[in-house]
């Protein structure tokens, strides 16, 4: 093979092996992301086996809690659309009602399935000018 | 006293802008006595920066509020300890270690190569001026660590209970040392380029400080996932948290370039690939600073959102751009000739093992933006989880210790087939022998991952035993004396290849112990009452009493309140107890808290108990369920909310917390058994020592250094003559 044939092979290889991992980094993020969410918008359109983050506010005298499991329900930030959540794991200290908690899963059955230690409250802290999260 | 500080900070920038201009202006217009000065002039600014940290660090030690600083991250009851360290947990106080860190590497590396490079020299003056100028403006202009409080107040703030634990205090010098650090061959890259030496003179003078930067953000890096393990209370070390991949890509492009740079001092090749290689290096070390401190990501290490973002994105920017285009000018300059002589040679090996880190680095810094990616796409804010990432990581993490175990037994430039063969015969067969053991003892087939990691991670340690026991044989037919002695002899005679060899096995240990303890980790999370125990891997777990302590916590963070468990713990006739805790803080402010309640609700963490073993930990954590004190407190509150009864509230606290110990409600648990995790650590160990050994100076090195010198100056003068 004359040497620019063999350079333009390479070339061609190279660009071909680089077209093919993007487009698996593309595809697969876009497959397996986790779509950030409020209420309305899980209740009103969720694919189903589809990941979602939900955020908002726990509701007033929603909160009970069943051996392992913790039942509860998220509205909206201003609105009183809600979403009843099932959630087991860790449950950071400062989940509390009324406090904004972000958590991951599924909706299944009008009720959000969460997974296991996703639940995350968002709360104000003197030690950060804005707002902390706090993991378990 | 802050206006010291904020005159040294000043003072530094001037010293900074002097020393970027008189040097580019000294070399450009030949004044030799320009560019010196331009030297002393960081020197100068070393110093300032020096004293404006001493204020600083005083100020601290003497909790003085009138630095808003201090009265924002610590306090009277702070311990020493973590009042000296609280600097660096607000953003102005890290943006001065950055500075100041950068101001003593300067100083060094000018220094050793005042007599040296006398044309790329005054470039790379000026690139670190131009960057130590960045940081002081961000102080002086947008985040001072000199503010002053007009009315200080009389007790701080305190620093933040999560950063109380000794490894999260180091962490930050580390991470910062390191990033820093890669200013330096960045800057000589800088310099090589512009004045077209592109030779591999750059790369030596700062190889040095590559792999000092390169030993202190791995150092760093662990030191977080250790402060993870043991502090967060989830039990994990590493949650490809975007704070924690800002520290690793500038970890594997450097790791990527102290390959590549060997390939270029033995080849005079891939010269492009490593001015590319370092400005991204540099580049992502800007990042990971900035992302800790910017929030544009959701993280929970970062640590409030800042006006920072705006500066520093522009000055990332003007970064990109300029290395882009001096890389591009300088194309012609950087050719070299063709170069694969054999497809089987080191070259090809560190080729590959460069393009497997660039590539893991490529998909966690998509991973890590693709919030900002997908929100800029579609409109729509979306993130990829742990899945996302071990999906690619894992069998990338694969090649890679495959390669390092390849890499150290082919030889450079043309090695043949045949050869290779001989030399991986006998770590093949261990590799089948690991194999057939791991099959039939342990039940390690159940994951197919971790199977193929524990047999590359043998046949790692096998290839560097080999290469070890061949080398120090030889040494002995040559010299004589016992095996030890030609070992020792073998290594210091070539630190730097048997440093990287010794780099090879740890990480080799730390990835036998990143996929036993990932793959065969066992978790309960459990509610128990006390008397109630859980069974776990052959461990049997009693709660036998809750504990509650006032003032008395045991890992010394100050904390107020500590609520725990005592543990009995049985396996296999052995008996132990363990007794993790967990820490509340005081809430901010009593109006809108509750006088009483506010020393509940603030922020509590986890002070975990761990039973550390070679084979396993037994890891455990406790969560105290408060809800029982409920009544208590709002009871409290209403009685004693009253200012009246400020001193009485320390001893109703107390009586709170006996209360917790006396009714002793269920509490939850989580406990984990994590095998071979402690490998992690002796891994990460291992790796340190390697890279000591890779930097200690070879005996002699300064000897021949200075003859050099003397033989060039006697050259000198004959010709002369």
């Amino acid at each position: 093979m004359d040497p620019a044939r063999k350079r333009r092979l390479r070339l061609f290889v190279a660009l071909s092996t680089v077209v093919v991992l993007a487009g698996a980094l593309v595809y697969t993020s876009f497959s397996a992301a986790t779509q950030a969410s409020t209420p309305s918008q899980v209740t009103a359109a969720a694919e189903p086996g589809r990941s979602y983050e939900l955020t908002g506010k726990v509701v007033d005298g929603s909160v009970s809690a069943r051996g392992d499991e913790l039942r509860f329900a998220i509205r909206d930030r201003a609105g009183p659309q809600s979403v009843p959540v099932v959630y087991a794991g860790v449950v950071p200290d400062p989940f509390r009602e009324g406090r904004e908690v972000i958590v991951e899963g599924q909706m299944r059955q009008g009720t959000f399935v969460a997974e296991r230690d996703s639940l995350v409250t968002k709360c104000p802290s003197k030690f950060t000018k804005e707002t902390a999260s706090t993991r378990g | 006293m802050p206006a010291i500080g904020a005159a040294c900070l000043f003072v530094g920038l001037l010293a900074a802008l002097y020393a970027a201009t008189a040097s580019l202006y000294g070399v450009q217009t030949g004044r030799r006595a320009l560019v010196v000065s331009a030297r002393r002039a960081m020197y100068a600014l070393a110093g300032l920066l020096l004293l404006a940290v001493a204020i600083l660090e005083v100020a601290y030690a003497r909790s003085d509020f009138t630095f808003a600083l201090v009265a924002e991250n610590s306090s009277t009851t702070t311990p020493t300890f973590y009042k000296l360290t609280a600097m660096w947990s607000s953003q102005a106080g890290s943006l001065l270690l950055w500075a100041v860190l950068l101001s003593i590497f300067s100083a060094v590396v000018l220094r050793a190569t005042r007599r040296r490079h006398r044309e790329i020299v005054p470039y790379a003056t000026a690139v670190l001026g131009g960057v130590a100028a960045f940081f002081l403006s961000l102080m002086l202009f947008y985040s001072s660590p000199f503010d002053v409080l007009a009315t200080p107040p009389v007790e701080g703030n305190g620093l933040n209970p999560l950063l109380r634990h000794p490894a999260m205090m180091i962490h930050p010098p580390m991470l910062y040392t390191g990033y820093v650090g890669f200013t330096i061959p960045f800057a000589f890259a800088v310099g090589a380029l512009i004045t077209r030496r592109t030779g591999a003179d750059w790369i030596r003078s700062t190889r040095r400080y590559t792999l000092v930067a390169w030993s202190f953000l791995g150092f760093g890096i662990m030191l977080g996932a250790l402060w993870s393990y043991s502090e967060l209370g989830w039990g994990g070390y590493w949650a490809w948290d975007p704070v924690e991949n800002a520290s690793l890509m500038p970890w594997l492009t450097g790791t990527a370039f102290l390959h590549s740079i060997m390939v270029q001092e033995r080849r005079g090749i891939l010269r492009v690939w490593n001015v590319s290689l370092i400005a991204a290096t540099f580049v992502l070390s800007l990042l990971g600073t900035f992302l800790v401190r910017s929030g544009i990501l959701d993280s929970i290490h970062a640590f409030g959102a800042s006006t920072l973002g705006t500066p520093f994105l522009i000055f990332i920017g003007a970064v990109v751009i300029g290395s882009v285009t001096l890389i591009i000018a300088r194309l012609p300059d950087l050719r070299s000739a063709p170069w694969l002589d054999s497809l089987v040679s080191r070259e090809v090996v560190f080729l590959l093992n460069n393009l497997v880190l660039v590539l893991l680095c490529v998909v966690i810094f998509w991973g890590t933006f693709f919030p900002l990616i997908s929100e800029a796409l579609s409109g729509k804010r979306q993130s990829v989880g742990p899945p996302w990432f071990n999906f690619f990581g894992t069998p990338l993490a694969l090649v890679l210790v495959l390669l390092s175990g390849i890499g150290p037994a082919v030889a450079w430039r043309r090695a043949t087939l045949a050869g290779l063969w001989r030399t991986l015969t006998v770590p093949v067969a261990v590799v089948a022998l690991t194999l057939v053991l791991l099959l039939v003892l342990t039940p390690a087939a159940d994951n197919v991952w971790a199977l193929a990691m524990f047999c590359l991670a043998a046949f790692v340690v096998a290839v560097v035993s080999q290469e070890l026991v061949r080398g120090a044989s030889a040494r002995r037919t040559m010299t004589g004396g016992s095996w030890p002695a030609a070992l020792a002899g073998l290594v210091s005679r070539n630190r730097r290849r048997y440093g990287g060899f010794i780099v090879h096995v740890g990480i080799a240990v730390l990835f036998l112990g990143v996929a036993a303890s990932s793959a065969f980790i066992e978790q309960r999370d459990v509610r128990l009452a006390p008397g109630q125990s859980v069974e776990l891997d052959g461990y049997r777990v009693t709660y036998r009493e809750p504990t509650a302590r006032i003032l008395a916590d045991e890992s010394d963070t100050g904390a107020p309140i500590t609520l725990g468990a005592v543990l009995d713990v049985e396996k296999d006739g052995e008996r132990f107890a363990l007794s993790p805790s967990r820490n509340y803080y005081t809430a901010g402010d009593a109006q809108s808290t509750g006088a009483i309640r506010r020393f509940f609700e603030g922020e509590a963490t986890s002070e975990v108990a761990v039973r550390w073993g070679l084979r396993q930990d037994l890891w455990t954590a406790v969560r105290p369920d408060i809800g029982v004190l409920e009544e208590a407190i709002a009871k409290a509150d209403r009685q004693f909310s009253d200012p009246r009864f400020a001193d009485a509230q320390g001893l109703i606290v107390a009586t709170i917390v006996e209360r917790y110990r006396q009714q002793a409600p269920p509490a939850y648990f989580r406990t984990l058994v994590s095998p071979l995790i402690a490998w992690i650590w002796i891994g990460g160990g291992i790796l340190l020592l390697g890279a000591l050994v890779a930097l200690w100076p070879a005996p002699g090195a300064a000897d021949r250094r200075l003859r050099a010198l003397y033989a060039a100056r006697v050259g000198r003068e004959l010709s002369r003559a």
